[in-house]
């Protein structure tokens, strides 16, 4: 399992980054934490010519609010943004989906933006990405353009960003009504697997206990994740009474289009993730009215 | 008992560790040698073809590239590998030759200065494939129109055969009831960290083959030399090389062939270190792959009369020793029961899959699981307590040694005690009532019981009874030990070791046997040029014949000590007494000989030795496994393995039903082994083997796509071991009843955990499953398995 | 295919070798440097056999390309060991508690709990169950590595 022969740099700056990228072609693969990119480059299911590592960019790392979002740059360690209060304040959803990302290891070397522009639909980060309609900003040699989440996610390990593009930050959305709580549950084999259904939602109720705003989307059982318009749409203006919830979850094998897998198989997936989004739901009420 | 010994029982640090924690053990692939070669295996991406043309003109014009093999040039220059049953039509060979048979199966290995070259160049050799049917499941394999694996052997059946012990018809006739069921195992292994690793390299001065490989094998020596069709003594194994975990699974007899056969050939040393994706689809190291179904008869006070089991095992593309993994559980057919009589049908298939492989026990995990399976039944049944039903036919303490049904006694053991306590200890009642605690939260919970034997000592005695041409009776292992000049005690282990922690179990029963303390003996494995006969850490038989053959030969030197000290003193031996290396006068311990004065005669005062006498101080022991020596009688009965250990299991687990996930809250084991050497040896043994329990009961499954004929779980993201997750702490409960046939009263312990963990999950499981009125009798138990148990039907 | 000339601080040690891209850094430590107590596993990052610390934090070397390591600093399982060659506390209790029996994932596991003792000196079970979850053993059911880190942690604490 070695990968097969290709050239490598490191890169200075994102411009750099993007330089190299628009004059190498589109075999050349950016690499920020690897740990997807470099398994598939061992078993030689991917093989780009030249390798450029965005891992030492000063600028494609840090955390912080950005007036009503949680700004994230791309290459910030998931590890990093799973400790950091600025994002547990900003995003409570986001340090628990990252709870659930891999492993202490794998996480000290993954990025936050790594795990969106490989998209997988069954990742955690991705799936709070649409949850909460966060925003990505791409760069190229030619410029820089923002794409919402609901125009990010293409299909199954496809996103819109172009060959010659990186992604450079994430935008989370930041809702600071005090009633508001959040959800995240998936089913996995084993506690480190990736999911295989999850859903997060998140919740602002009135003082009457009326939900007001409620997002909610699963992962897993759809090629991208997917948010539940029709489940929000029955649950806005409800008290989330664990029959609403239900209720509303009713229709969601209609919505998904699981696959299966050795794993699990499409069924499985459907059935699982309405429980998930039940959960995920119901955690948000509570902790909105907690 | 453990009391009565000086040093055997007692905690006592692991010899082997302080390298292992220092980062300092010796893989076989931390060797390097200069100019050494590295192979990269080709794969058959097809369940069956016929291999028309191999090109390797592109992969050998890249430089760096050395040698691409074929299998057709290996077949001219070798002999087929062994096989365990009598198979003169089916030909096993290192790689494919004329037809590929399993999806992932090796059909060249290129050589080249560097892995990742033989890598870039694996993929230029262009093969012509054609496409053939294939079978991928064991029951299509038996019917008459599927495509057969080894055409010339003409027939998917590689054996198949009933043996019938006692009066199983007129047993059954008599009973008020019988249970008859189906109970599913599926193809999974106890898959190692360390993939198979082998060096060769041919020295054409000495005109020696040495081999550092990751091996745990019998007769790996003999089987080189055997394949390369090179004198035994030309081949030198080094024992010395540490394995990274075996489990069974070692046996790389092909890849030691191939680069053998390149060494001699290229006249450099070769290398082959499998990655894993080499390992899991071509490595052959999948276990057992198993349908049973069985009937059991009983009376309304639950007395199991007889048991009929039909076992179908998928051994996959080539027999090894595979289909011999059908007759250890001939060892304990009956399980811990007393049941009267037994009829057993094993039927050994093959199909286009990776060939199966020795895993831990040999096949009995499987048959316990299948036993437990039907003892949990009839207790539903008679709606009677699970532990009821065995207490009533457990084998009783007073009634050993226990002749079972299949010819084996049962040395000694006392299954009545340990059930009581484990269930003291967990608190069997506390568990139940937690158990109902969550079921009126609307949780599943369930609580488990299997109490299972662990054949040991390695009395393979399934050999002749599998193939008559195979009169093997002879399972030995020996020991040599020398005493140096200056008084120091070194003793050898003939194999290699795989975790075992073999250099302590030795300096223990030499230490213990001489008085000796156990940290001042070291003990080191020998090269196979010098090494003694071994069996290798099969069987669950090191504590028993490693033990026994080192206690062997420590008697032996005790007894020239004593003669040497006799002779100076001018007294008969019977009038002297041994402490701890010195020997004095009986009643007298001031006159006394000092163990340096003994070793100083020895080795220079040949003055002072008895007349005649060797001189020197050094004696070697060799042991035949105890209960062993006979063929299987007319009636197919037979002594296998002469010792059993016991184990008693008590998961308690929750289950989401709504997702199909399985907790396990707790996790009790009673133990019992007879005398324990190293505490701590067998207290991981057995964690590991529950460890190993768990993921044969919940995750790990070599999953084929029955259509494309692949292997799905061809990596770690797929074939999925547990983790510290998914693994709970567990408590285990000791007993000792120690063997009457063994040096310290010790029994195996190798396989313990993994032989009772599988059934007693899947009892905790279906217990937790049975106010739904379902069961589930197939393993791995995967989430998406017991959901759609519960809820698919709703659909 | 470029080629590298690669500086790392391994155990507090500068050391150099050449490279190409596609080394690892497991092959690297292995290969170049000749450091093998650092195992190789699955290199598809899922066993955890090949971890080492980089710039004080744990991860695969698998899924790390050597030439993006250059100028790191590096803690294989070499490095525990006092000067004098004196198990660590860590080490030690390792050996104590037979918390191996192959010996494979040994220094995954000494590295893995190695950095979670450096962050948190008073760990719980779930804590060490957290830090070596990405650490795959197939001999001792991880129970007596648990009991090991605890002991170690408890030992370091009294100093």
């Amino acid at each position: 399992m070695k990968a097969a022969p290709f050239d490598y740099m490191r890169a200075a700056s994102i411009d750099e980054a993007c330089r190299a990228l628009a004059e190498a072609g589109d075999d050349a693969r950016l690499i920020a934490g690897g740990q997807t990119l470099v398994p598939l480059m061992a078993m030689r299911m991917a093989r780009p010519s030249l390798l450029i590592d965005i891992n030492g960019i000063a600028e494609l790392s840090g955390i912080s609010v950005d007036g009503d979002h949680l700004l994230i740059k791309a290459c910030t360690r998931q590890a990093d943004a799973l400790a950091s209060d600025i994002v547990r304040d900003a995003c409570p959803l986001l340090t628990d989906a990252l709870s659930h990302v891999g492993h202490t290891q794998t996480r000290n070397r993954g990025t936050v933006g790594g795990s969106l522009c490989n998209a997988d639909p069954s990742a955690e980060i991705p799936l709070v990405a649409r949850t909460l309609d966060a925003v990505m900003t791409a760069r190229s040699a030619a410029g820089e353009r923002t794409i919402a989440a609901a125009d990010f996610f293409d299909f199954a390990m496809t996103t819109a960003l172009e060959p010659n593009e990186c992604l450079t930050e994430i935008r989370f959305p930041i809702w600071r009504d005090a009633a508001t709580g959040y959800g995240f549950h998936e089913v996995s084999i084993r506690d480190s697997d990736f999911a295989l259904a999850a859903a997060a939602a998140q919740a602002t109720l009135d003082p009457s206990g009326t939900c007001v705003r409620l997002n909610v989307a699963i992962g897993g059982a759809s090629p991208t994740p997917t948010r539940l318009g029709p489940v929000e749409d029955a649950l806005t203006g409800t008290d989330l009474s664990d029959n609403a919830i239900e209720a509303a979850c009713a229709g969601i094998a209609a919505l998904v289009e699981p696959q299966g897998d050795v794993h699990a198989d499409a069924d499985y997936r459907r059935r699982v993730v309405r429980v998930m989004a039940i959960r995920a739901i119901a955690s948000a009420r509570n902790g909105a009215t907690s | 008992m453990d009391g009565d010994f000086k040093f055997v029982g007692k905690k006592r640090r692991v010899k082997e560790d302080r390298r292992f924690v220092t980062g300092r053990g010796r893989y076989a692939a931390d060797l390097r040698l200069p100019g050494m070669l590295h192979v990269a295996m080709v794969s058959s991406p097809y369940a069956c073809a016929e291999i028309r043309s191999v090109d390797a003109g592109a992969a050998l014009a890249m430089p760096g590239v050395r040698y691409v093999l074929t299998g057709d040039e290996l077949f001219d220059h070798i002999n087929p590998l062994l096989s365990g049953l009598d198979l003169p039509n089916v030909k096993r060979v290192p790689l494919a030759r004329g037809r590929a048979r399993y999806a992932g199966e090796w059909v060249c290995a290129v050589v080249a200065e560097s892995r990742a070259i033989a890598e870039d160049a694996a993929e230029l050799v262009e093969i012509d494939y054609g496409m053939l049917d294939y079978v991928i499941d064991p029951e299509e394999a038996i019917e008459p129109e599927a495509p057969l694996v080894h055409p010339e052997h003409g027939s998917n059946v590689l054996f198949d055969k009933t043996w019938t012990w006692g009066n199983v018809d007129g047993d059954f006739a008599a009973s008020a009831h019988s249970v008859k069921y189906r109970a599913r195992w599926s193809r999974c292994s106890t898959i190692p960290i360390e993939t198979f690793a082998v060096t060769a390299s041919w020295d054409p001065g000495r005109e020696v083959l040495d081999v550092w490989a990751s091996i745990q094998m019998p007769k790996y020596p003999e089987q080189i030399a055997r394949g390369l069709r090179m004198p035994v003594n030309a081949v030198n194994v080094h024992f010395d090389i540490d394995v990274g975990g075996s489990y069974g699974l070692k046996r790389g007899i092909r890849q030691t062939i191939i680069v053998g056969y390149l060494s001699r050939k290229l006249r450099a040393p070769v290398r082959f270190i499998e990655d894993r994706l080499e390992n899991l689809a071509g490595g052959e190291m999948h276990g057992p792959d198993r349908i049973f179904d069985i009937e059991m008869a009983y009376d309304d006070d639950a007395t199991i009369r007889s048991i009929r089991i039909h076992a179908t095992d998928d051994a996959g593309c080539y027999p090894g020793r595979a289909p011999l993994q059908l007759g250890k559980p001939v060892s304990a057919i009956v399980g811990p029961y007393r049941i009267a009589s037994a009829q057993y049908r094993a039927m050994s298939v093959t199909t286009n899959k990776t060939s199966q492989e020795a895993v831990r026990g040999f096949g009995q995990a499987p048959t316990n699981f299948a036993i437990e399976t039907g003892i949990d039944r009839i207790a539903r049944a008679l709606k009677l307590d699970r532990d009821e039903v065995r207490r009533r036919n457990l084998v009783r303490a007073d009634e050993f040694p226990w002749r079972i049904p299949s010819g084996s006694e049962y040395d000694s053991g006392d299954y009545h005690t340990v059930l009581d306590k484990v269930m003291k200890a967990a608190g069997w009642d506390d568990l139940l009532a937690k158990r109902d605690a969550l079921r009126a939260e609307g949780k599943l919970a369930g609580l488990g019981l299997s109490t299972c034997l662990e054949p040991s000592g390695g009395n393979s005695s399934f050999e002749p009874l599998f193939n008559p041409k195979n009169d093997t009776t002879t399972w030995m292992e020996a020991c040599l030990i020398k005493v140096d000049m200056l008084g120091g005690v070194t003793a050898t282990i003939n194999t290699s070791t795989s975790g075992q922690g073999h250099e302590t179990l030795v300096s223990v029963a030499v230490g213990e046997t001489l008085g000796i303390d156990p940290d001042r003996i070291r003990a080191i494995h020998a090269e196979s040029l010098d090494a003694l006969p071994s069996n290798s850490p099969v069987g669950s038989r090191m504590a028993i014949m490693l033990g026994g053959a080192a206690a062997g030969a420590a008697k032996k030197i005790k007894q020239k000590a004593m003669e040497i000290a006799a002779h100076n003193f001018q007294l008969p031996v019977d009038r002297l007494v041994y402490d701890g290396g010195d020997v004095h006068v009986e009643g007298n311990p001031d006159r006394r000989m000092t163990w340096l004065e003994i070793v100083d005669i020895a080795h220079r005062r040949y003055h002072d030795m008895p007349l005649g006498s060797e001189p020197g101080l050094q004696a070697n022991f060799t042991w035949e496994v105890p209960t062993g020596g006979a063929l299987p009688a007319e009636d197919g009965t037979v002594q296998m393995y002469p010792c059993y250990a016991f184990e008693a299991h008590i998961p308690l687990v929750a289950i989401d039903r709504d997702t199909g996930q399985v907790e396990i809250l707790d996790y009790y084991i009673g133990h019992d082994c007879g005398t324990v050497i190293n505490p701590d040896i067998v207290r991981g043994m057995t964690l590991g083997g529950i460890a190993h329990g768990i993921g044969a009961a919940l995750y790990e499954k070599f999953e084929y796509d029955r259509e494309t004929g692949q292997l799905m779980a061809g990596s770690f993201m797929d074939y999925l071991l547990p983790s510290s997750h998914e693994v709970p702490p567990v408590e285990i409960v000791k007993h000792s009843t120690p063997s009457p046939l063994t040096e310290f009263g010790q029994k195996g312990s190798g396989e313990s955990g993994y032989l009772g963990a599988p059934a007693g999950i899947a009892s905790a499981v279906n217990d937790a499953l049975e106010p739904l009125g379902l069961h589930l009798d197939t393993l791995p138990m995967r989430v998406r398995d017991i959901e759609k148990l519960i809820n698919g039907r709703e659909q | 295919m470029s080629e590298h000339t690669i500086r790392m601080t391994v155990n507090g040690r500068e050391m150099e070798g050449n490279a190409e891209a596609r080394t690892t850094l497991v092959d690297f430590l292995r290969d170049t440097l000749d450091l093998t107590g650092t195992h190789v596993g699955c290199e598809h990052g899922v066993c955890g056999a090949c971890s080492v610390v980089m710039d004080g934090r744990p991860v695969r070397s698998c899924l790390l390309y050597a030439v993006q390591a250059d100028g790191a600093e590096i803690t294989t399982v070499e490095g525990l060991e006092g000067a004098e060659g004196e198990l660590s506390p860590l080490q030690d209790a390792f050996w104590e508690n037979h918390a191996m029996q192959c010996g494979y994932c040994t220094p995954g596991m000494l590295i893995a709990t190695h950095a979670l003792l450096s962050e948190n000196p008073d760990p719980d079970e779930d804590d060490i169950r957290e830090a070596i979850g990405g650490n795959l053993c197939r001999c001792t059911g991880y129970q007596q590595i648990v009991e090991a880190v605890k002991m170690a942690a408890e030992k370091m604490r009294k100093g």
